[in-house]
Order: structure tokens, then sequence, then C-alpha cells
């Protein structure tokens, strides 16, 4: 697919340093910025053009006639939406996607969705939020997705020291415990593993596990983790990613208290998050957390603008309570490193919009060709779990999984037959009308067939 | 420094090496050459075998960055030379290895320039060998390598631009390798229809493939003693608008087949080189009136020589050592000027002379009014500053690096001129230069030091300076 990205900042990076990996994907970079282009040229195997997206030259110089999508990520929402404008009247076939943060846009968003022509809007700040929600109602879980339209879940955490998981065999969950989970990935320190029957976990292990929805709170209890969800959260920042993340706990009846230090921002957000706490004061002095009561919280979320503070915050935190803690990281990344520290979960909103623009991207492509229903990355990043629909005459279908061939680090990890979720064994047989899931250390499957030899 | 990674693509030209010398080995069955034909089968099974161990070892990583990317390109260039000397010497064609070495470097960098004093005594594969370099790097071998080759990681990028030559080398499409198969795809069919158009003017097979070759790597490695003297006026023309085709960008003709016609039209960088090239035939015209029986045969040998040297091609159908001396510093000046970057040929490069010419202008303009905003424009687009002063950084080396050599190859003691234009003529990528290295002679009577000298200055020349002295400086090596 030729694709364009217009704006060069960390989300078109991410977005780049991922399609570009794709063989099928060409794509052009335009961004004003001659050293960034330039330094992205070098690194990845695509084309630069050094321009306004809002240039009409620049856009034809970039072959906007032939460009299947365009993303739109530069720096402002209006800049975005003029550029999807512009590149929908030069060409009708060009599928567009910007990236609108504002909340007040927000509020009309499918008016301009439809007005311009748009196929997907993003904002991170919302993407964010609505990934905190999931991880708060999951307090146990370091990460969870969903597949199979919300039946199925993926979700991550850490084996505790003296969890009846430390030193256990991963066929024995279903033969011990009885719990019809599926242990698809373990990350041990920076290695990744898709594990087969006999691995054995330990302490420290984080450990990805496909359920259907339900059957992850019964395995929690099987192996004492506490599993009910938050009731109360204390945020600290109040920006529109607070907004937003309060307003969906408070529609689900989690209670809400906002730190936030500017009097002008208190007052607007009072206006707009009627009953939630909102306190005026420096959230990053710990006698302003004590007095609001850090330690009774059961969760706490860091959404400062600084990374630093946000992190320091989240260990603070971590040291006053026993609650979940999510820290938010615009720019810090040092994987593993970021990773030992107990900072709980951790959400980059702008790796997380790039992964929904690629999910996007991809189910594009399925209509050329492929045919992922869903993705998502697992593992950190380190493995993908995709979702393929089984067409009548599939290779992979009507025979039993034991005797399919197939290729190394793969894992069939979930069947989804007519809404009914099988987590399958070696003895089940995948049917035509199936949707799969497929977790995978390889990248860039096209078809369910790939994961053949 | 990924030394795993540089060895992996250093085995694959070899492999690629031998597989083009294929095209002489069929030549030497054809023309039942014994000797020659087990040369080219000794060379190939080399070829294979270290090319086979030096991709049989396993990268850990694939990543290449900028100075892993110079270095290859260089390295690469060095040992396809040296390889694809040892067919000449092996066969006994070239006996002595620093001449046959220098004959490749000649070959590959596509300089023309020769060190036989009989070229018609070569063996008819050998000669066919020689040519048949040219072609391979006129385009470039890694170029090649990137048209067939998955290259996962990054940074290939920097093998392309160092092997292309031009102030500012970009891609055509957003794949590396697409580009590649675009600029071949153009290249071959260009060859082929000049090979065609020659055999149609009464050529042979064999001689119409070695001149196509020749002229499209823009080399000059004629298989007649005579260069291209004693062909028919139609072939003569034929050649003449080839190189001058050759020399053009092509990129552009990318532009002008698969895109938008104008580009092709407005280039500021083909108008300049056209009007070159008119502008220099109409002086030596006019200089060397009387000197040709006819009107038709004036132009048409003006014409070749000076298509052939801009382009730095080197064919040649007449001694201009003979001509008057301002049509003679015409053709030095040539010389310096060659072709368009991004084309087959070498020299300065058109687009450096023009940033260079502007970028004088600029600087008396903004002597004059230090307060007005004055750019440098290119095609209607502003030049990069990074660009300009890479121009200028190139012109400073490649001063030094003809200082340098011009200064070694004087121990041989011969004149001036001939010096000058020697290290001009391989520096540039010509072939002949003055004197005793007209078109009519060749480097034989130069000492050892000398000819390395000059494969140095060729293959330099050919890179584009930047690769070959990142090879040879410590700091690139250091960690």
């Amino acid at each position: 697919m030729n694709i364009i990205i217009v704006g060069c900042g960390k989300v078109g990076q991410k977005l780049i340093e991922q399609l570009s990996r794709e063989e099928d994907h060409n794509i052009t970079l335009v961004d004003t910025r001659a050293s960034v282009v330039d330094e992205m040229v070098n690194e990845h195997d695509i084309m630069g053009v050094i321009g306004s997206g809002t240039d009409i030259d620049t856009l034809t110089q970039a072959e906007i006639a032939n460009a299947d999508v365009l993303v739109a990520v530069a720096g402002h929402d209006e800049l975005n939406l003029m550029i999807c404008l512009l590149a929908k009247k030069l060409s009708q076939n060009c599928q567009t996607i910007a990236r609108v943060r504002k909340p007040e846009y927000f509020k009309a968003i499918s008016l301009i969705k439809d007005e311009l022509g748009l196929a997907l809007i993003v904002n991170p700040e919302l993407t964010a939020a609505t990934e905190i929600a999931r991880a708060l109602r999951f307090p146990s879980a370091i990460n969870i997705d969903t597949f199979a339209k919300g039946r199925v879940e993926i979700l991550k955490f850490e084996i505790a020291k003296g969890s009846p998981l430390d030193n256990f065999k991963v066929m024995d969950i279903y033969a011990k415990l009885g719990s019809n989970i599926l242990v698809c990935g373990v990350e041990r320190g920076n290695e990744a593993f898709i594990p087969s029957g006999s691995f054995v976990m330990h302490a420290h292990d984080f450990i990805s596990i496909i359920a259907p929805i339900g059957e992850a709170g019964n395995f929690f209890k099987k192996i004492g983790v506490r599993t009910d969800r938050v009731k109360d959260t204390l945020i600290v920042g109040g920006g529109d990613m607070t907004y937003y993340l309060a307003n969906r706990l408070l529609q689900t009846g989690i209670g809400v208290k906002i730190i936030e230090q500017k009097q002008e921002r208190c007052d607007e957000l009072f206006q707009l998050l009627p009953k939630a706490t909102i306190v005026c004061g420096d959230g990053t002095d710990n006698k302003v957390l004590a007095e609001e009561g850090i330690e009774r919280f059961d969760s706490f979320v860091s959404l400062t603008n600084i990374d630093e503070e946000n992190v320091l915050l989240s260990l603070y935190a971590k040291s006053q309570t026993s609650g979940k803690v999510v820290t938010k990281l615009n720019r810090i990344e040092y994987g593993h490193v970021i990773g030992d520290l107990q900072l709980g979960t951790t959400i980059y909103p702008k790796n997380l919009t790039a992964e929904y623009i690629v999910r996007f991207v991809r189910a594009m492509k399925n209509s050329l060709g492929s045919n992922i229903e869903t993705m998502h990355f697992i593992l950190d990043g380190k493995a993908e779990a995709l979702e393929f629909r089984i067409k009548e005459g599939s290779p992979i279908s009507n025979v039993k999984i034991e005797r399919l061939a197939l290729k190394e680090n793969i894992l069939i990890a979930c069947i989804n037959r007519n809404r009914k979720i099988i987590l399958p064994r070696g003895s089940d047989i995948i049917m035509p009308g199936d949707t799969v899931i497929v977790v995978t250390l390889k990248e860039g499957f096209k078809d369910i067939s790939d994961i053949l030899k | 420094m990924n030394y795993r990674m540089i060895l992996n693509i250093l085995g694959w030209m070899l492999k690629i090496e031998g597989a083009c010398m294929l095209l002489p080995l069929v030549c030497s069955f054809v023309y039942t050459e014994t000797g020659e034909c087990a040369a080219f089968f000794a060379v190939i099974g080399l070829c294979l075998l270290i090319g086979s161990a030096l991709t049989a070892i396993k990268t850990k990583s694939k990543v290449m960055y900028a100075k892993e990317g110079f270095v290859t390109v260089a390295l690469c260039w060095i040992f396809i030379s040296a390889f694809g000397a040892l067919p000449f010497v092996i066969s006994g064609n070239i006996p002595s290895y620093i001449d046959a070495f220098f004959e490749t470097c000649s070959g590959f960098s596509t300089t023309g320039a020769s060190i036989l004093t009989d070229v018609e005594a070569l063996a008819k594969s050998m000669l066919m060998w020689r040519s048949f370099t040219h072609w391979l790097g006129g385009m470039g071998v890694l170029v090649f390598l990137m048209a067939i080759l998955p290259m996962a990681g990054g940074g290939n990028l920097y093998l392309l631009r160092a092997e292309s030559p031009g102030p500012s080398v970009g891609k055509l499409m957003p794949k590396i390798k697409e580009s590649a198969k675009i600029l071949y795809a153009i290249y071959i069919v260009f060859t082929l229809i000049q090979v065609i158009l020659l055999l149609l003017g009464g050529l042979n097979l064999f001689e119409s493939l070695t001149i196509a070759f020749g002229t499209a790597g823009t080399g000059g490695f004629a298989i007649l003693n005579s260069g291209i003297a004693e062909y028919s006026p139609y072939v003569q023309y034929i050649v003449t608008i080839f190189m001058i085709l050759f020399g053009i960008d092509f990129g552009l003709y990318y532009m002008l087949f698969f895109k938008e016609r104008k580009a092709f039209f407005k280039s500021t960088e083909l108008r300049v080189y056209l009007a070159i090239i008119l502008s220099a035939v109409l002086i030596i015209f006019i200089n060397t009136y009387g000197m040709f029986k006819t009107v038709e045969e004036a132009l048409r040998h003006i014409a070749f020589t000076v298509g052939s040297i801009i382009t730095t091609t080197g064919f040649a159908t007449t001694d201009f050592n003979l001509w008057p001396e301002l049509s003679k510093a015409i053709i030095v000046l040539l010389m310096f000027i060659g072709a368009c970057a991004g084309s087959t040929g070498g020299g300065i490069k058109v687009s450096r002379i023009i940033i260079l010419v502007k970028s004088i202008i600029k600087e008396v303009r903004t002597s004059a009014h230090p307060r007005h905003t004055i750019k440098i424009k290119m095609n209607g687009r502003l030049v990069e500053h990074e660009t300009v002063r890479g121009v200028n950084v190139f012109m400073a080396a490649y001063a030094v690096i003809f200082v340098a050599a011009m200064l070694i190859i004087s121990l041989d003691n011969f004149d001036f001129t001939t010096n000058f234009t020697a290290i001009t003529a391989t520096l540039n990528n010509i072939g002949p230069g003055l004197n005793s290295v007209g078109p009519m002679s060749n480097f034989a009577e130069f000492s050892p030091l000398s000819k390395l000298v000059m494969s140095f200055c060729m293959l330099t020349g050919r890179l584009e300076i930047f690769p070959m002295l990142l090879l040879f400086s410590p700091y690139t090596w250091k960690k």
C-alpha cells in the first residue's frame, strides 16, 4: 500500500518504524524539518519529502494521486484536519486519518468525520484514557487487550513471589487448576517466549494469558490474586487525558479525585466533571498527597505532563499504597529499565496511537488481500496477537491442530465459533467460518496459512 | 563497526562477479579460446568459493550506519577490481598483475584508460570482459545487489548514496529495491536499443555488445587500436547520441517515462549540460576550421569528441591531441565538468558546477548587499545548505587528491601536460588525456607505483572521493 505520513513527531516515527518493516508498504514521509526527514530516510526504507502538508505542491510531490492512506499526525489538530481535507480533495481514493486531540472538537467528532470524509480520527489522550480505564477494571493485570468483539481478552500480569504459579509447568494449569485459560506468552527479563506445555514459569516472569471474558477472574481467584475492580482513584495532573479518564471512570461508578495545580484548570474541570472531587494543589508535594489521603485510595494514576515527575510520583505512590498504580509516559523509553522500576502499568499514549493506526492500516490491507480482523502487540511489543477469519478451503481447517505443521514460536491461542470461545487443545479442529487468534513472535503475517511451515 | 554484515555483502558481491563472468566465459566458448576459458572457469570457481564462505557468516545484526555504508562500498570496489583482474593474469593476456589491476579498475570505474599498447592482440573473451566491467561499473554493482537481494535492516540508503554520483542522492521510489530495479531496467533497455541500432549498422554481435557496454557505462574501452575511428559514420553518430543520453540523470528518465514529462525538460542540470555541449561544439568547430575535409566530417568528429569527453566516456574517432590550443583547453575543461549527477558518467558533475557558480554569484551579491536574502535555487527549489557545504568540501578534497596524485606520478618524469591530464583523465574517469596519454596513446609507460596511484584515482573518482577517504582514515576504525 502507498502510505503518506505527514508529521514526524513521536507518533509519526513509531508508525514508520512499524510500517516500514512490512514488505508491501511504500511509505512517504512529509515534514517541514529537513533534518528530521533526513534522519528517518537514512534509517528506514522510505521516501522523504520536505515541505508542509498543507502545500499542494508538496502533496503532489509525495504522490498523493497514488496514495492509499494519508496519516496526518502533525502538531496541531487544525493542521491535521486541513491536510486531510486537502488530500481528500486531491485524491478521492485516498483514505485519510487525522490525529485530533482537543476535547471540544471531539464533541462534534462525527460531524467532522463525515464532512471531511475522514476514515479514522485518532485521539491519543482518549485512547490512553480508555486503556487506563481498562487497566483499573482489572487491577491485577498490567495490560489487557480484547479480541473477538470483546469476548476474549489477553491479560498480562506478573507472577509474585510465593504465588502458586512459581515453578509451575504451563500444561499443569489446565490439569491441576482446571482453569480454562491458555498461557500465550512469557517475558523473562528482556526475553520473550511463546511457551510450550512443558515450559516452567518462575516468580517475576510476566505472563500473558488468553481467556474468555469472565474466565480470567476465576483463574486469578485460584492462584490467589485479588480481582475486584477498584472503587476509587486518585489522579495527579488535570490535562485532557484526565478529563477523558475521569469521565469514563465516573460513568462506571468509580470515585475520582483529581489534583491539579492551576486554579483556572481546576475551575474548568469542576464544571466539566461535577461528580469528581477537584483539588487545587501541587501533586508532586507529598504533604498534599498525604492530606488528600493517598494511602486510602486503591488506585493511583500519574498524568502530569512531565515524564520524570510521573515516574517519581508513581514510585512514591507505590510506597504508600498497595493499590494499582498507573504511570503515563510520553517520551522516556528505556524498555526493561523502566520495567524494573515499580511503576505498575505504564501507558505510552503515543505508542498506543501509532499502534491504533497500524491496526487500521493493516485492517485496510485486509480488504486488499490479507484477512486479519484485529491485531495487538503483546509481550512489550515483541509479539503480535492476530485474529484471522478462516475461509472455506483454508489449509488449516478441518485438520486436528496437533497434526498441523506450524512454524516455530507460533501458538493458536483461541477459536471463536459462533460466539462460542474455544481454547484449543491438540485434538480440536478449526472449521471454516471460525475466527482464530494466533500469537507469534514473527511479524508481517497476512494470511492464516502463513503460520504453516 | 558491523564487520559481519560488511563481509556478508562482500561475499554477495563476489558471487555476483562470478556470475557476471559467465558472459565472457560463453564468449570464450564461441571463439574457442581454451586458455581463456580455463582462466574464467578458475576465477568463477574462486569467486563462488570465497563468496559463499563470506555469505555463510552469520550476522548478529543487519543494521548499517553511515560508516559501514561507505566502508562497504569502498571495499567492494577494491575487491571486485582485484578479483576481476585475475582472468587477465591467469590467461596470460596481461602478464603483470598491477597492469591487470589498473585495467580492471579502469573498467569498473568506467574510465577507459588502458595500459595495452595493442588492444587487438587481446583474446575476444578478454575484450568482452573488459567492456563488460564498464557496463557493471556504470550503474554500480551495489545498486544491482540491492535490486536483487532482500536487504533487511536499516541503513541501506548509505550504500546507494556512497555508490551513486551526485551532490544529493535520493530515491526514485519509497522502496530502495524498487528504485534500484527501475534504474537497472532503464539502463538495460537503453543498452539493448543501442545494441540493436549498432547491429543494424552492420556490426557483428561481439562488436555491438562491447561498444554498447563501453557507451552505456560511459567507459571507453574500444576493441580496436584506432578506437571508434574505423567504424562507419552511422555507428559514430549512434555512439555520439547514446554517450550523451547516458550522461543524463537516470532519475530524469524515470520522470520522463513514468511521471510528469515537464520535470524532464525543466531540469536546470539537463539544460546546462546540453548548453555546454552545444557551445563546446560550436567553439571547437570555429577553432578547428579547415582541419577537416567537409563540414559534416568536422561536426561528426567534434560532436563525438565533445560528447565522449563531457560524459567521461573516452572513446575517440580522431586525435584531438593535434587540435589547436583553445580546443584542447576546452576539452580539458570538459573533462573536469563531467556528466550529470545520477548518470553513469564521472567528473565533477554539472550540478556541482551549477551550485558552485551560483554560490559565487551569491557571495558577490551578499558582499554588495549584506542585508539581502539570497539563496541558491535549482529546479525552482532551494538548495539545502548541507548540499552546498557538501559540494564545497568535495571540491576541496578533489583538489587535494588531484595535487597529491600528480606529485607522485611526476616521479616518472613525463612532461607537465601529460602528468596533469593523466590525473585529470583518471580522477574524472575519462580515459585519454593529452600528449603521451592522448587518445591514440596509452598508460603503459608509467611505473607500477604511478599505475597504482592512478588505479586509486579511478576508484576514488568513481565513488566521488569520500568512501575511499573514509576507508583509509584511522578515525573510521576507531571504536
